[in-house]
């Protein structure tokens, strides 16, 4: 069914973004297809380092490789835009050398998941204090929709041009295994639960990671008959369950089931620079 | 029958006529394009692939010895910052002798990010254990993927094979091309007979074991032997390769309006095509100019080089890459190539097309101007920079 627009209003063509204090504007317009769920999961973003009072300056975000990995480019912060898979691993580094900066990972789900997939669950082990917000969009969009670990199984992408019959990932079950102390997940339809979702992460102690569900109606969307973005927005209101503390393992993303989202983890543990600094004063001793 | 088809298209159709038993491959710009068409082939039926999608190039390359360990036809195809995360399971085929053949789409390593064409992956790769080809144009990539497997697969060779093709500049453009009928493409390429397969019950056999300061050194030189065949074995399949196709080569390199040329270029890849262009408008105006195109780059074909260039006053070798501390790399071989002849040009060696930089004729035009000038040092001069 054709998706009927109204005509913009005056007052919000041509103005500014509320958050464009936090974006390089001479960067945009940005990359991202119509119907990308790419700008309200930044937007979010940024909504939440408003609210939260953060300074920019002791921001850092760090992205990898794909149009989530973008996001590195377009904000007006300390930003690192790493090879594929990267992001985790320079983000440790960047966190043990300056550790009163807020470390956040922004990158999606190829990046974190395939070829970056051991960096995550090290850093989940470790507890290092990270934020990773991970979009997850089925594939491999920028490449141009490949067959990835979240594929869901009978989706059909370049690669898999009959449909995905591998098993796949559930990202949160996977990150609260490997030791996430907060895990969430929301999709893109839902911007203030997810901007919530984002202060919670930034502000707790520790490995901390929410999943972004968001639709790519170029790569995915269109060859899943799911329609634009605005179709998979719909199906999103339809679909999507509330279910706060759900064991994670519960939740996952399944065709034809609904779309468990929430926050599934919140606990407290030491992190990797609480448990080496008391390494180090007991060797020091 | 002649077609019209993209670079990648090109690569596709040779891996559909060779059917490897395993293609292990991961997404890459430019790249990605060869995986798909596979994927259709493999989804489609019509070739009994394994196509194993896997989470990243280090994994692709190792799926790759894998199945080629157990005995295996094996194929992968990467570009860039792929070949540089495979590039440490490179040396292992190589070491292993597992005659795996790759489409290597060029494309600028990083940082900073790039995704267009250069030479720098090739160059990562120079030293692996890999021989590398180097195509033109999509006719070549086509004609050099069958060529590369057969190669890769000759008992004296056992080596995997990488066959670059520019990236966007072959990969994405279209072109005429003139595949081979399937039947003749496959009886050109002859069935696998590998050695000593992991998974015969008979002879069980330990692949990748330790070999010390006792043993290394002589299985390296047996790997430099394997190498050393290959010059022999390419002309020998270039010329089967004759037989059934349209089209012959001959040589490592193609020698363009070089036999009686006083200036000549070497470069390798589709800057060939530019470079012929700007050759003939100079021949048309009377200056005796050539061009040495490069197929086969390692093994280095220092003997053929050196009698195809003594006669020339100067030359100009293009690199499209840097090697930082050091001359261009293909600018090295010709120098090598040459140290032993009596009568040997002036070498100049000219960077160029770095990050996908266009290289026009004129560009070209120049560097044949400025290789008139030019005093012959170890000096590297850029094309087409702001400086």
């Amino acid at each position: 069914m054709p998706v009927k627009t109204k005509p913009m209003p005056e007052l919000v063509r041509g103005a500014a973004h509320p958050m464009e204090k936090y974006l390089r504007t001479e960067r945009l317009p940005h990359i991202w297809c119509s119907g990308c769920g790419l700008g309200t999961a930044l937007s979010s973003f940024l909504y939440a380092v408003d609210d939260l009072k953060l300074d920019p300056d002791k921001v850092a975000v760090v992205s990898g490789i794909g149009c989530t990995g973008r996001i590195a480019g377009y904000v007006r912060m300390d930003t690192y835009h790493t090879t594929h898979g990267r992001a985790i691993p320079f983000a440790t580094g960047l966190k043990l050398a300056k550790p009163e900066l807020k470390v956040v990972v922004y990158s999606g789900d190829g990046d974190l998941f395939a070829i970056g997939g051991n960096h995550f669950i090290h850093a989940a082990r470790r507890n290092m204090d990270l934020t990773v917000l991970c979009v997850n969009n089925f594939n491999y969009g920028m490449t141009g929709g490949q067959v990835g670990p979240t594929t869901p199984v009978g989706a059909r992408t370049t690669t898999t041009p009959f449909g995905n019959f591998e098993h796949t990932f559930n990202l949160v079950h996977l990150a609260a295994s490997a030791g996430a102390t907060y895990v969430a997940r929301w999709t893109v339809l839902d911007g203030r639960r997810l901007k919530e979702g984002i202060k919670e992460a930034l502000t707790h102690k520790g490995f901390t990671f929410v999943e972004i569900v968001a639709p790519c109606p170029t790569n995915y969307g269109r060859r899943n008959r799911i329609g634009e973005g605005l179709d998979e927005l719909r199906f999103y209101r339809e679909n999507t369950v509330i279910r706060h503390g759900t064991d994670p393992k519960a939740a996952p993303l399944e065709p034809g089931k609904p779309i468990v989202v929430g926050k599934f983890v919140d606990i407290q543990k030491p992190t990797h620079l609480d448990l080496y600094e008391t390494k180090a004063a007991e060797v020091r001793k | 029958m002649r077609k019209v088809m993209t670079g990648h298209k090109a690569v596709a159709e040779a891996m559909r006529q060779i059917e490897p038993d395993v293609v292990a491959v991961y997404p890459i710009t430019p790249q990605s394009e060869i995986a798909e068409y596979y994927a259709e082939y493999v989804h489609d039926g019509i070739v009994h692939t394994e196509l194993v999608p896997v989470e990243s190039e280090h994994s692709a390359m190792s799926a790759c010895i894998g199945a080629a360990a157990a005995g295996g036809r094996v194929m992968t195809a990467t570009s860039s910052q792929g070949l540089a995360l495979m590039v440490e399971m490179v040396y292992i085929a190589a070491g292993l002798r597992l005659p795996i053949v790759m489409a290597l789409a060029n494309r600028a390593l990083s940082a900073p990010i790039n995704i267009h064409c250069d030479h720098s992956d090739a160059y990562l790769t120079r030293d692996a254990g890999a021989f590398m080809i180097f195509a033109e144009s999509a006719q070549e990539a086509y004609d050099y993927t069958l060529i590369a497997q057969k190669i890769a697969e000759h008992p004296k060779v056992r080596l995997p094979g990488i066959v670059n093709l520019d990236g966007f500049t072959l990969t994405h453009t279209a072109d005429v091309v003139e595949p081979l009928e399937d039947e003749a493409a496959k009886k050109f390429v002859g069935d696998y007979q590998p050695f000593s397969p992991m998974l015969d019950v008979d002879r069980p056999s330990t692949w990748g074991a330790f070999a010390m300061p006792d043993y290394y050194f002589e299985l390296k030189r047996a790997q430099q032997a394997g190498m050393e065949e290959v010059p022999a074995v390419f002309l020998h399949t270039q010329e089967a390769f004759a037989k059934v196709a349209a089209r012959g080569y001959r040589g490592f390199f193609e020698g363009y309006r070089l036999k009686d040329a006083e200036r000549a270029l070497v470069l390798m890849g589709s800057t060939a095509g530019t470079a012929k262009v700007a050759v003939d408008e100079l021949r048309a105006r009377g200056e005796k100019v050539g061009l040495l195109k490069i197929w086969l780059w390692r093994p280095f074909p220092y003997r053929e080089v050196a009698q195809a260039l003594a006669h020339v006053n100067k030359v100009a070798v293009m690199d499209r890459a840097l090697s930082f501390g050091a001359m261009g790399a293909l600018y090295n071989d010709v120098c090598a190539a040459l140290v032993h002849e009596k009568n040997k040009p002036a070498l100049v060696n000219y960077i160029y097309g770095l990050g996908g930089r266009d290289v026009s004729t004129d560009h070209i035009l120049h560097v044949f101007q400025d290789l008139k000038e030019a005093q012959p040092a170890h000096t590297l001069r850029f094309v087409g920079l702001r400086e």
